[in-house]
């Protein structure tokens, strides 16, 4: 299988790879990491006239500390991700996060801002990002906007990103120290997306929650926080009342689409599960 | 043609230069302009890990990565392995510990597990086998692969010039 014929670009600033969105119009796609655009080509679900390649642009890759938020380009890979002692010291669920995604090879050329701007419902970033309150920045003609996690996600495929934009850079307030968090995910196999997964970030006081962050991956058009499941936690101590009343509320809130993975009622109980799990585990992490 | 491009890489230690089609995927580029036939294309949809190769100090799925992506890259297949006429302690322990039957998949297992020793000497068996989940066997139900590799890391502990 071969992509149909494209042009191939490769800037190699952001300014650059803006003008060429604009010049080109329509018919550009912008390539991260492509391991889900190269093989929507091959399969023709795509079949842009051009390529502009992010993969030169050394301004969008790394990840730093900038006060009390850390600073991701958008072309760092998850494998970076994974690699990264300020993450795992600071954001340590979005190591866990990456550890799930498709395999090592994979994630060798997978990058961030991909995972988060493709907007494919089954991509693990857009739960994680969501559950970590990140902004992304968006970079167009007119300069750089900042949208937050929460909305950017319309439906399948559907971001916010305008089609003159690019996704440049990932900000994730840092949590409290003592947060616990998890990812918790149920795949078929490496490399499947999932059936469902949930991730979870925890704040205790005194033994009882003071914040939660609940996001779903895969169990509807985007992730999807599960706001009164969150809601629901607070100011309890985690318990199976508390834990199994959290958990009917997120199941409550899916609208997974029945394929080969599983139907509707399977799959809503999966994400209840995975739920579950992800709020014991953050809870035996969280300090407070 | 406006979609050609000349791109120049570093294969195995020796430098190539090849006119690409934009849309042309590496491993049809190894396979066949280069007349590397060591990659395999298995599934061609970035599952089964047979096309993998060494580029820039990863592991990568060559179905999964264009040709004009390249460029001024350095990258590593099984024909690499093999130096002096002596194979890979990699190779070696595949063939001692019968790490593989068909052979399908053994070029990507040889260049990932090279890989995986780089940046993880001394991998223990689920290391490992995490480090492999991205390459398919679908002959030796992978227990002799794993032997291979822990051997070949132990071979490579001992004697790291290797």
């Amino acid at each position: 299988m071969i992509p149909a014929s494209f042009d191939y670009h490769a800037p190699r600033s952001v300014a650059d790879a803006v003008k060429l969105l604009v010049d080109l119009g329509g018919d550009a796609k912008l390539l991260a990491g492509g391991h889900s655009l190269l093989p929507m080509m091959k399969l023709r679900f795509a079949q842009p006239a051009h390529l502009i390649d992010l993969g030169r642009i050394a301004d969008l890759r790394g990840i730093a500390q900038s006060g009390d938020e850390i600073r991701i380009g958008a072309m760092t890979t998850e494998a970076e991700l994974l690699r990264s002692s300020l993450l795992a010291e600071k954001v340590p669920l979005l190591v866990e996060g990456a550890g799930w995604i498709a395999d090592p090879q994979v994630r060798a050329r997978g990058t961030i801002g991909g995972d988060i701007s493709h907007g494919d419902p089954g991509n693990d970033q857009p739960a994680l990002m969501l559950a970590l309150d990140a902004s992304f920045v968006l970079h167009g003609p007119k300069g750089d906007r900042v949208v937050k996690a929460d909305g950017y996600f319309i439906g399948p495929y559907a971001t916010q990103l305008e089609p003159d934009e690019i996704l440049t850079q990932i900000r994730i307030p840092v949590p409290p120290p003592g947060s616990g968090w998890s990812y918790q995910k149920l795949k078929r196999k490496t490399g499947d997306f999932a059936t469902a997964a949930t991730a979870v970030m925890l704040q205790m006081k005194g033994g009882r929650v003071a914040k939660a962050s609940i996001a779903l991956t895969n169990v509807g058009p985007t992730a999807l926080k599960a706001s009164a499941a969150e809601a629901s936690l607070v100011g309890k101590a985690i318990d199976d009342a508390s834990v199994g009343e959290a958990t009917r509320l997120a199941m409550g809130i899916c609208e997974p689409t029945s394929d080969q993975r599983g139907d509707v009622a399977y799959k809503t109980a999966m994400c209840g599960e995975m739920t579950r799990r992800a709020l014991q585990a953050a809870a035996a992490r969280a300090k407070g | 043609m406006a979609n050609t491009h000349t791109v120049s890489f570093t294969l195995n230690g020796k430098g190539v230069t090849v006119d690409v089609p934009a849309r042309e995927l590496l491993i049809h580029t190894l396979r066949e302009r280069l007349a590397h036939t060591g990659p395999h294309i298995g599934c061609e949809t970035s599952h089964c890990g047979a096309c993998t190769v060494d580029l820039d100090g990863t592991s990568v799925k060559s179905c999964t990565v264009l040709t004009v992506q390249c460029e001024g890259g350095d990258m590593l297949t099984v024909e690499g392995l093999e130096q002096g006429g002596v194979l890979h302690a990699l190779q070696q322990a595949f063939h001692e510990e019968h790490g593989l039957q068909c052979g399908y998949c053994t070029p990507g297992m040889l260049t990932r597990a090279y890989r995986l020793l780089k940046e993880n000497p001394n991998a223990d068996e689920q290391e490992i086998r995490r480090g492999l989940a991205g390459n398919l066997c679908r002959c030796t139900g992978y227990q002799n692969i794993v032997k291979a590799v822990q051997s070949a890391a132990r071979k490579l502990a001992a004697a790291p010039a290797a």
